[in-house]
């Protein structure tokens, strides 16, 4: 059977980049750009990613949605694509965006493949959350969400790769999708947030004849994390546990109800806190000695300030930078190439004392140093 | 730049081997042994009443009945179809892929190698414990330090007998419980990493500077009172020499720690620099790397394991000693860590060493490091003229044994990636090169190490098919990536090998898994 | 003597100088010197390495060299009864032909295509021994029998979650030292501990009740081997399973191999996890550098995660009908897995490997039954021939394959003295027991196999009539 490969193409993602605006966000900033001459990024992109799926044309189905949003780019690779849905050329936005996510979501697509930026992504997965499989064209002027591939070439292989199932190197993982509000970007103030993970393929190249083994590695490294940071618990002691993924596997190990997108607090094996905020976590870490316990964000590589913003400079000057502890899979770390660890507390001074070496946990009874910088 | 050679046309020999299992009909023979004298038969009787009832076979194993010919012939099909550095130039980096004289392989097949047993008495194996009492001191000379063993059977076990002596050590200063920490870097092999979790210890890795060097500053955080020892190699997987290694050994000496080098591949500073100089307390030579010992397919090597006079109480048992007439094995050493593997290690490799160090001396041991190190940044100039290849980190800065490059720009540009020119390298009859240890840091990583074995003419020949391939690469990808074309088979199915319900790993697995009902053999 | 020759060696084609000239100004280089000062001044070694005269010239290299081997006294020229884990049997010369081979002889890893022939003759070895051993999972061959034991325990250890492991006493000393180093962790409390099991002076067999005594819910497995060190068959094996089982500890059987051809596969009496000693099949002893292990198990997933050794897997290519090899779960193993990996492998014992599937195809299911034979038949010969000499006893005779025990407690002599005299003989004598077995007396453990004719046997005895009325 023919295996079903959604497409969507953001089709005005980008166009602010060029241009000096930072997004495409609102009906405003659109014109604006417009204005200043820029040239949509996402149709270009989408063409360059799927001249990869071009030689499986004959084993997938092509679905996607009308004109720019995927049938022009489809048939300029010379794919006949199954085009569904109504659109005004011209003039989409991102309620065209997330009416194709749910039909695509309704047709069970095998992937779904999407070009934009961070807004694009948010879009996409407040349809489809975690029940379809989804890779990122990089499109958009802000691309700090995971989700996407690290080129739109990359894109492309990675989809033929998984559709066409014939690497075991394609492994499917959680990827994040951050965003920040573009608002405060123009004005030169970050304030991103952890929206959610999608599932994605991603290619684990390692040594030997191109191959690597089941899923097993991740999820047994960050079991591993996991089991380091409970047998290393101490009693009367406060544990702030972060946002994401990594952080996820130690509130499984405890068998406690964990927030994936939200901050969470143990004490003495029990969770005391749930989906915490600022100023409850410093009334906590008021009356008991506390622990932060933070993961990295992919390919960013932010342990404060993006995602966690509750785990505020206020409560990490209060905790001490000796009670951090960070966490990492040596998978993500190598996602982060040479790039440091960041930190982005919004005081300066707390990023400042934060810089420097640390050990992050990396397994059970492995670390590896890394640098903070702000 | 100087034009390449053309590259020759070339085709594997091409068998479709069947697996030994489906070859022979009942009732061949591939040996005969020789029977008990009738005199020994009537005095035992019958055979059956020599085992207990319970432990007698019932049905004969389902090996295969196969004549000594048709043996033969399918071992050599099968030799037939796999590259030995011998017969193609082998490239393989960090594995210093040399040339194993073939005078030394004359000398391990005689009987007084080959036919010798562990447990003989001293006076009897005088000859054998002199050439493993002269490696020893030629080691000791070579790397500044006091002692060696060469029990550990291999590289991975050189670095496990480390981890246990650094523990044997602490264990005896009271500071066992406490040092449970080794650092090393991610550039350094990974058995480094492994050896140590292995013996118990917490491992803690440091990541590269931006530039590729080793990062002081990350070291200074890792060390504490809880350091057992730093476990690195030097030049690193990247070819990278650490210029800051005396300060690296100095900081962690400080904090009670030891210091150990992986000098597996040594063959770029043989004569140059030492271990002890650069304030190590103990370090480990591969013979079947630097020297000269062949890889066999994948062992036995070995990894001879030599520390400071501190640690030398420590060693596994036996050691040879040498009371100036004659030759001994000293067993009586009450602080040993024990054994690393039964007897006295792969001595053949031991004996291959000496000859190959007594065949060059001291001159010609330099002349290897220097001669080594100039193939390799030829080899520079050649192939950072080849289109799509970046030599990662440091750059202009030279380079020590092998080097580490990249594919990056070449797999942006072409979709090409490292893997595919690994297969494709195959099909103009050469060994795939090494790529990388795990994890990737470097993006499509390649690393070549053209040891003092290699001619002017290899390296340019291997360049040139690079060169080739690189060619290839732009102008039809799917060439490159549906390879090797020239090879003994095509592209593996590698997805099933890891799946319960697919894998084989004895033909017995494989005929049940495929359904097929085991025939009687015809 | 002036030495200005240039140093020009066979080995090392660009020492030619012109050729080097060439080459350094092709870098853009007056010497090599400059390369070398990545490396800082005062880490340099100043001076020429204080080496022997070298020899050059292959001849001279040669003849110095044999000169040395020359003090060896080989197995050849020497009756030998030596054993104790390093056998002395008959390799036959096809074995010697494959694995001289340049192409498998200096093969390293390379791909599944480069090195195609390595990676089927490595699966035909896990092949044939799945056969012998009856196991549907083996691994290549690795550094030695008692390090593949180790890992077998580790992987116990690991499965169960337990930290203990039950070995009876008729282990031999070397094996059992390899195996300590295995169990000993750097954080105390993940040592595993490692209790020893009696076993029976009568029979040299495990000691059932001792074991039922010392097994417990904390047992992670039990490791005895078929035969015993002390040269005993172990007929009590299915029990012993199925103490190990009823506890849910693992069993762990060390076999020699070539005994498979006759005795039972360990699969038959409820083994979980085989290792074993594969030297004597097809490759020389070398001093003990001949030795290399495996290790073998059912086909089942939580058995193979757990396996630290290459497991080559046979599989298909884009071509069809085409067999093609790779690794399976490579990612156990330290080259991927760096600390999180089951224990280690390196570079462990290929060639060896070769040369025993070369040797298990030789031999065929006829040819292991009939070197079983043999073997039994020659050395129950030998145990009679031996038994009949005045003062010596040969302790557990019934049970032997191919070792047994030779006590010397009634002839006044130790077996240090008897072994000494034994050379003017020209004979290597067993191997001394009297330290690490002080309950066994004074004795000494021999081993005899297809290689000893009645003729050698014979003359053994009488040495010894000699040897022990002086």
């Amino acid at each position: 059977m023919n295996k079903k490969l959604g497409l969507i193409v953001n089709p005005i993602a980008g166009i602010g980049g060029r241009v000096g605006l930072k997004g495409s966000d609102g009906e405003e900033i659109l014109n604006r750009a417009k204005e200043l001459g820029a040239q949509p990024e996402a149709p270009r992109r989408t063409v360059d990613a799927l001249k990869g799926l071009v030689p499986m044309k004959e084993d997938i189905e092509l679905i996607t949605y009308p004109y720019e949003m995927g049938e022009d780019e489809a048939r300029k690779c010379g794919l006949s694509p199954i085009v569904i849905g109504e659109i005004k050329k011209g003039e989409t936005s991102a309620t065209d965006t997330r009416n194709a996510a749910r039909e695509m979501l309704r047709l069970e697509v095998d992937l779904l493949l999407f070009a934009g930026g961070d807004g694009t992504a948010r879009d996409i997965y407040s349809v489809i959350g975690d029940k379809i499989t989804a890779l990122g064209v990089p499109s958009g002027v802000k691309i700090h969400s995971a989700v996407y591939a690290t080129s739109p070439r990359n894109a492309g292989e990675l989809a033929a790769f998984y559709l066409g199932g014939k690497s075991s190197e394609v492994r499917l993982s959680e990827a994040e999708i951050m965003d920040i509000d573009e608002q405060s970007f123009r004005e030169d103030r970050l304030s991103a947030r952890l929206y959610g993970y999608l599932k994605v393929p991603y290619m684990k190249r390692m040594i030997q004849c191109a191959k690597a083994g089941g899923c097993a590695g991740e999820q047994q490294a960050l079991n591993g994390i996991a089991a380091d940071v409970i047998n290393n618990m101490e009693t009367e002691c406060l544990y702030i546990i972060g946002t994401g993924t990594t952080t996820r596997a130690i509130m499984e190990q405890l068998g406690l109800k964990n927030t994936l997108l939200g901050v969470d607090a143990v004490y003495n094996g029990k969770l005391v806190g749930s989906d915490v905020n600022e100023a409850q976590l410093l009334q906590m870490v008021e009356e008991k000695k506390a622990k932060i316990v933070v993961g990295v964000i992919g390919r960013q590589g932010y342990i404060f300030g993006r995602g966690n913003q509750q785990i505020s400079a206020k409560v990490i000057k209060k905790v001490g930078k000796e009670n951090i502890i960070i966490l990492a899979t040596l998978d993500k770390i190598t996602t982060l190439k040479d790039a440091p660890l960041l930190v982005d507390t919004g005081d300066e001074e707390i990023d400042k004392h934060l810089s420097g070496y640390v050990q992050v946990i990396s397994g059970l009874g492995e670390r590896i140093v890394l640098k903070i910088e702000y | 730049m100087k034009s390449l050679p053309n590259v020759r046309k070339y085709h594997s020999q091409v068998w479709s081997e069947p697996v030994i299992m489906e070859l022979g009909r009942k009732g061949e023979r591939g040996i005969l042994i020789p029977e008990a004298e009738d005199a020994i038969k009537t005095h035992v009787g019958q055979i059956q009443s020599l085992i207990p009832e319970n432990m007698r076979r019932k049905t004969a194993p389902d090996l295969p009945e196969v004549a000594q010919p048709q043996v033969l012939r399918h071992f050599l099909h099968l030799s037939q179809m796999c590259l030995g550095m011998e017969t193609n130039i082998d490239a393989e980096g960090t594995a210093t892929m040399k040339y194993s004289p073939k005078v030394n392989e004359a000398l391990v097949r005689l009987p007084e190698m080959a036919e010798i047993h562990p447990c003989q008495d001293e006076e009897t194996v005088q000859g054998i414990l002199e050439i493993i009492y002269k490696l020893d001191l030629f080691l000791r000379e070579i790397s500044g330090m006091d002692h060696f063993t060469f029990q550990p059977p291999g590289g991975s076990m050189a670095t496990y007998t480390n981890a246990n002596v650094f523990r044997a050590y602490h264990a005896d200063k009271g500071e066992g419980t406490q040092r449970d920490e080794i650092i090393t870097t991610i550039f350094s092999h990974p058995c480094n990493a492994a050896t140590s979790a292995t013996a118990g210890y917490k491992v803690i890795t440091l990541m590269p500077r931006k530039d590729g060097y080793p990062d002081y500053d990350a070291l200074k955080a890792a060390v504490s009172h809880r350091t057992a020892g730093l476990m690195i190699t030097n030049p690193e997987d990247t070819g990278i020499y650490n210029p800051d290694i005396k300060e690296f050994t100095e900081v962690v000496h400080k904090a009670g720690g030891l210091c150990f080098y992986d000098q597996a591949n040594a063959n770029g500073i043989l004569g140059i620099t030492r271990a002890k100089e650069a304030g190590f307390d103990a370090c480990h030579f591969n013979l079947h790397k630097t020297f000269s010992s062949p890889h066999g397919s994948f062992g036995p090597g070995s990894g001879a394991y030599g520390v400071r006079e501190q640690l030398s109480k420590y060693l596994p048992r036996p050691v040879v000693s040498y009371d100036g007439e004659k030759y001994h094995l000293d067993y009586d050493r009450p602080d040993s860590i024990g054994k690393v593997r039964e007897f006295h290690g792969n001595i053949p490799a031991v004996l291959r060493a000496y000859a190959w160090i007594m065949s060059l001396g001291a001159e010609g041991l330099v002349e290897v490091a220097r001669t080594s190190v100039l193939n390799n940044n030829y080899l520079t100039k050649m192939l950072e003229q080849i289109k799509g290849t970046k030599r990662y980190y440091a750059p202009g800065e030279y380079r020590l044994e092998q080097e580490r490059w990249s594919w990056e720009k070449l797999t942006e540009d072409t979709g090409v990636g490292t893997m595919d020119i690994q297969r494709r390298i195959v099909d103009y009859g050469l060994q795939s090169f090494f790529m990388s240890h795990h994890p990737w840091i470097v993006p499509e990583p390649f690393t070549p190490e053209f040891c003092e074995s290699y001619s002017v003419d290899d390296m340019e020949y291997w360049c040139a098919v690079l060169e080739k391939i690189s060619d290839e690469a732009y102008s039809d990808p799917e060439l490159v990536k549906t390879s090797p074309h020239c090879a003994p088979i095509h592209l593996v199915k590698y997805e099933d090998l890891d799946k319960p319900d697919k894998w084989a790993i004895t033909w017995r697995a494989y005929l049940k898994k495929k359904g097929k009902v085991i025939l009687e053999r015809s | 003597m002036p030495t200005n020759k240039p140093f020009i060696h066979p080995y090392i084609p660009n020492s030619a100088p012109g050729i080097k000239a060439d080459m350094l100004k092709e870098i853009g280089i007056k010497d090599v010197e400059e390369i070398y000062e990545v490396i800082p001044e005062h880490l340099r070694l100043k001076r020429k390495l204080n080496l022997p005269e070298a020899h050059p010239s292959e001849y001279e290299l040669k003849r110095h060299v044999k000169g040395i081997l020359s003090e060896n006294k080989t197995c050849e020229s020497y009756l030998n009864f030596l054993g104790g884990g390093c056998w002395q049997h008959y390799v036959p010369s096809v074995c010697n032909e494959i694995i001289s081979r340049s192409e498998f002889l200096t093969a390293y890893g390379g791909t599944p295509y480069s090195t195609f022939g390595r990676m089927q003759a490595q699966f035909e070895f896990q092949s044939l021994m799945g056969e012998l051993v009856g196991m549907d999972v083996v691994s290549e061959g690795s550094y030695s029998w008692g390090t593949v034991a180790g890992n077998a325990i580790r992987m116990a250890c690991r499965m169960t979650d337990r930290l203990e492991v039950l070995i009876p006493k008729n282990i031999s000393p070397e094996r059992l030292a390899t195996i300590h180093t295995f169990c000993r962790s750097a954080q105390e409390k993940n040592n595993i501990l490692i209790k020893g099991i009696e076993y029976d002076l009568e029979t040299g067999l495990m000691d059932l009740r001792d074991l039922k005594d010392k097994i417990s819910q904390q047992t992670a497995g039990i490791y005895f081997e078929n035969p015993t060190f002390l040269g005993s068959i172990e007929s009590q094996a299915e029990e012993i399973s199925e103490i190990a089982h009823s506890r849910g500890a693992e069993s762990i059987v060390g076999v020699d191999p070539i005994s498979l051809g006759v005795l039972a596969p360990p699969s038959d009496y409820g083994a979980d996890i085989v290792v074993g000693n594969a030297q004597p099949l097809g490759v020389h002893m070398n001093y003990g550098g001949g030795l290399f292990g495996f290790i073998a198990s059912r086909d089942e997933e939580r058995y193979v995660a757990e396996y630290p050794s290459w497991l080559i897997s046979i599989g298909e290519t884009a071509e069809e009908d085409e067999y093609g090899f790779g690794f399976t779960r490579f990612e156990r193993t330290s080259y991927i897995g760096r600390d999180k990996s089951k224990d280690f492998l390196g570079t462990v014992a290929g060639l060896w490997t070769i040369a025993a599937a070369v040797y298990i195809s030789l031999m065929g299911p006829k040819g292991f039954q009939e070197i079983g034979e043999t073997i039994l038949q020659r050395a129950h010969y030998a145990i009679d021939a031996l038994s009949e000499v005045s003062g010596v006893k040969v302790l557990f005779p019934k049970n032997a394959f191919k070792e047994f025990v030779v006590n010397f407690d009634e002839t006044g002599k130790s077996v240090k003295a008897i072994n000494k005299a034994l050379l003017d003989f020209n004979i290597f004598g067993g191997i001394d027991l009297s330290e690490d077995f002080s309950e066994l007396g004074n004795s000494s453990l021999y081993c005899v196999t297809e290689i000893h004719s009645k003729q050698d046997i014979d003359r053994l005895a009488k040495s010894f009539k000699e040897v022990l009325a002086k």
